[in-house]
């Protein structure tokens, strides 16, 4: 009897477990943003911001009564047809889907774009928007280089102000001190959710998939703040409740994917040649601040922007100076205790691909086994992939 | 810039040779002079304030520049490559790091010396940054400093931009030069050095705005390579540089007086059939071929955007001795990749306006995200609202293995074909201006 009502509670838990993963799977195939129309719908003052990776601060958004959404292009789920007359074939394959998107007009109910400064693509194809799209907000996010609070960051606080009033003006919701406050809350509570479940994957990585940890992240992109803080707290638990059992597999850090997304092919692909991903930048808009942002000072855009200068993640699109990104990824692996390294970058990504060496040389002389591999954002056919990470995962087992 | 080829020599080229060759030499002999050298870009670079510091600069997009047309730049690609650069990133870097890789002989196939500072001072392209990252592992013992340029992205310089370098130049660079000098900025070299390029960039103006005439009397962009050779390397705020401009604007101004063409490296243009503005970068690896597409047909470029990626000063931007780093400020802010796509299809827009152009020609660089993502978008709002044709081609800079002779002539002939059946539905009297 106990037996069985303890069966019918994990049963219970995992049809949730289920329909949660539905749901976010559901929100990723969703190009025509069913959810952000409908939550837009709730009330004539709210608006929606898309946003480029990798990161921006989505406090600020929050604040002023309005939706954040990551634009990650479209990936392998629309063909490109207008996308190709505006990308020539040696550019990355995100901003086609996303002009794509744009054009065909997936993105309607969106208000305005941040372009973030990451990279030229990036930065040309805020210059597509103004050209397109002038009717909405188009505005270029750029973060200092340098780290000085006395110079990066006075620019950045008023590249932040004036962001904040470029948004006033679509809704004439100002965003106070304690609007901005609140949002910096539920933001780091989302920041410690996602460290949890991040933390939770690298020591059970056989109680969730690598795409399905993808896609409970891959969500937050889209979902309000509490809806996805939410969302993290209920699956957390089911995902513990697993009764999974782990298999021979080695541990790899994947690093090199922060922008344009692998396909999810090729993530599971990976896994399902013998590595478990314990650690990925495929998100790293949502883990760029190691630290809670303080949420109760009388100035809280002071604290975005020194927790910009302080507290930000190493990444290709920000100066290293002097924390050499290289020791940052091998403290990372360590960390996670990873038996390798796989680096797998979009196509003609230039940031990826040129800390690629630099990167590759630094693992070598910590004797951390690494692999290289490229893809695009619509690539169908993982056989490559799958051969060379079998082999590394094969090698790795083999002589470690 | 700064290229050496058998073209036939005016005296303003011999005088440019003559500077060049001279750098090299006093970079070969650091080791006796004890001159202290930086590496720095050319898209809003700090000439002057390395002048008034007495130390040279190097350009390592002038030594990879300079490998693809000597030939050289496929093999330094290719070492690069070996040790682990992917073959779809900017060829500069990867022909910098062969070179370097295969002991650093520069141009004059002279010992380039290793840089004491790095100023990674990057303007209207991200690839700068990278570039320097790697660079600064290959030199570790080399100091670096970071000057970040904001983007304007909303089509104007922005007050905190100007603050933020200003601010980053009196914390950061200057400081960091000081310490490798060995001794403090002087206000009053570098105001000299400001005036003087100042002087240069009215004669400069002046010469491209010759373009105007017709016929042209300089081809803007195979020409105008040449033209921006010493103010965007190593010359501007120099004598030297003044004196060269000079010398150009009199050669210019004699071309208009006896109504003549540009010269190609096969004469001087007699008759000048079509008037062209180019967008992007030329192709180094066969620049020569390249240039011969054209000038074979009788087209001369009256407008290049190419030729303002190290500054821009069509606008009426000068280098200001009286406010020394808000003109660096302005001058790396206003570059033409720096500036939005609005801006820059405003900038081809007048250039076709001023000089009355025909047609506008795209060459696509396959390595250089920084020009060419965004550049069909741009050709579509220029021939939408102009209605002249434009020709879009695609090469690389200095990887050889992107530059395809037929494929590029394929289009341009069709593109040729173009203007020749507008030419003949819209007559123009071909005015002497
Ligand atoms: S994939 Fe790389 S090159 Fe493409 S937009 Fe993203 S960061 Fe830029
Ligand atoms: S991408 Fe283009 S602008 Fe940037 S360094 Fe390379 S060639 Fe220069």
């Amino acid at each position: 009897m106990m037996n069985s009502v303890a069966d019918a509670m994990v049963r219970h838990q995992q049809t949730d477990l289920a329909a949660s993963l539905d749901q976010a799977k559901g929100l990723f195939n969703d190009l025509s943003f069913a959810y952000v129309r409908d939550w837009k719908g709730q009330n004539p003052s709210r608006r929606v911001i898309g946003f480029l990776p990798i990161y921006i601060p989505r406090e600020i958004i929050h604040a002023h009564g309005m939706l954040p959404v990551g634009l990650f292009g479209a990936g392998d789920r629309i063909p490109v047809v207008k996308g190709d007359a505006y990308f020539q074939s040696y550019i990355c394959h995100l901003p086609r889907t996303v002009i794509e998107m744009a054009l065909n007009g997936n993105l309607d109910a969106f208000d305005g774009f941040i372009f973030p400064a990451i990279c030229d693509v990036i930065r040309n194809l805020s210059g597509i928007f103004q050209l397109k799209f002038n009717a909405k907000l188009i505005r270029y996010l750029d973060f200092p280089q340098n780290f000085d609070p006395e110079v990066g960051g006075v620019f950045y606080r008023t590249a932040l102000r004036q962001l904040s009033e470029d948004l006033a003006r679509l809704n004439g919701v100002a965003g106070d001190v304690a609007a901005l406050n609140h949002s910096i809350s539920l933001y780091n509570e989302n920041r410690r959710l996602v460290k949890d479940l991040s933390d939770f994957r690298a020591a059970s990585p056989h109680k969730v998939s690598a795409v399905e940890y993808y896609l409970i992240l891959r969500a937050g992109q889209t979902l309000t703040i509490e809806d996805h803080n939410a969302f993290v707290r209920r699956v957390m638990p089911q995902l513990a409740e697993r009764d999974a059992l782990p298999e021979d597999k080695i541990r790899v850090v994947v690093s090199g994917s922060f922008c344009e997304q692998p396909p999810l092919g090729l993530i599971r692909t990976i896994e399902n040649a013998g590595c478990y991903i314990v650690e990925d930048d495929f998100q790293l808009g949502l883990q760029w601040m190691g630290d809670p942002i303080p949420d109760d000072t009388a100035d809280p855009l002071a604290a975005l922007v020194d927790a910009y200068l302080t507290k930000s993640t190493y990444s290709s699109a920000v100066y290293d100076g002097d924390h050499p990104k290289e020791e940052q990824l091998v403290a990372q692996v360590r960390e996670r205790r990873a038996d390798g390294v796989i680096f797998c970058a979009p196509s003609f990504c230039d940031p990826a691909l040129l800390d690629r060496p630099l990167l590759e040389k630094a693992m070598d002389r910590s004797h951390i086994r690494h692999i290289s591999f490229q893809y695009h954002e619509n690539l169908g056919q993982f056989h490559v992939v799958k051969e060379q990470a079998g082999t590394f995962a094969d090698m790795i087992k083999l002589w470690d | 810039m700064g290229l050496t080829m058998d073209v036939q020599k005016e005296n303003s080229m011999i005088k440019q040779k003559q500077m060049l060759s001279d750098h090299f030499m006093a970079l070969s002999q650091v080791k006796e002079t004890g001159k202290k050298v930086a590496y720095t870009f050319v898209p809003g670079n700090l000439t002057e304030l390395i002048t008034a510091f007495d130390m040279l600069p190097v350009y390592p997009e002038i030594n990879s520049l300079q490998s693809g047309m000597r030939k050289k730049s496929g093999d330094f690609i290719r070492e690069a490559e070996d040790v682990g650069y992917p073959e779809d990133v900017c060829s500069y870097v990867k022909c910098d790091i062969g070179m370097m890789l295969q002991g650093n002989i520069g141009p004059t196939d002279q010992l380039l010396p290793s840089p004491d500072i790095l100023l990674l001072s990057y303007t209207g392209c991200f690839v700068f940054m990278k570039w320097f990252e790697n660079l600064r592992r290959l030199y570790p013992h080399a100091e670096i400093a970071m000057l970040h340029i904001p983007y304007q992205a909303d089509g104007r310089v922005d007050p905190a931009a100007v603050k933020y370098i200003k601010d980053q130049l009196t914390k950061d660079v200057i400081p960091k030069f000081e310490k490798v000098a060995g001794k403090r900025l002087s206000d009053t070299v570098l105001a000299e050095c400001l005036s003087r390029s100042a002087v240069a960039e009215d004669l400069l103006m002046n010469v491209f705005e010759s373009a105007r005439h017709k016929p042209s009397p300089i081809d803007a962009y195979f020409g105008g390579v040449y033209y921006i050779g010493p103010i965007f390397t190593s010359f501007r705020g120099s004598p030297a540089c003044v004196g060269y401009y000079e010398e150009l604007w009199k050669e210019v101004q004699y071309r208009i007086a006896h109504k003549l063409g540009p010269i190609t490296p096969d004469g001087a243009i007699t008759e000048e059939k079509y008037r062209l503005v180019v967008e992007g970068p030329p192709n180094w690896t066969n620049f020569r071929d390249f240039w011969k597409l054209f000038y074979d047909h009788g087209a001369v470029f009256v407008g290049s955007t190419y030729t303002r990626v190290g500054g821009l000063y069509d606008y009426g931007f000068r280098h200001s001795p009286d406010d020394p780093l808000g003109s660096l400020a302005e001058y790396c802010l206003g570059c033409y990749t720096n500036r939005n796509l609005p801006q820059r299809i405003e900038l081809i827009e007048k250039f076709i306006t001023d000089c009355d152009a025909d047609g506008l020609v795209i060459n696509s660089i396959k390595s250089c995200n920084s020009f060419s993502a965004g550049q069909l978008a741009m050709m579509r709002d220029i021939e939408e609202r102009r209605g002249i044709p434009v020709g879009f081609i695609e090469t690389d800079l200095v990887d050889p293995r992107y530059y395809s002779y037929s494929n590029i002539k394929n289009r341009l002939d069709s593109f040729f074909q173009m203007l020749e059946q507008r030419k003949e539905l819209q007559p123009r009297a071909r005015v002497i201006a």
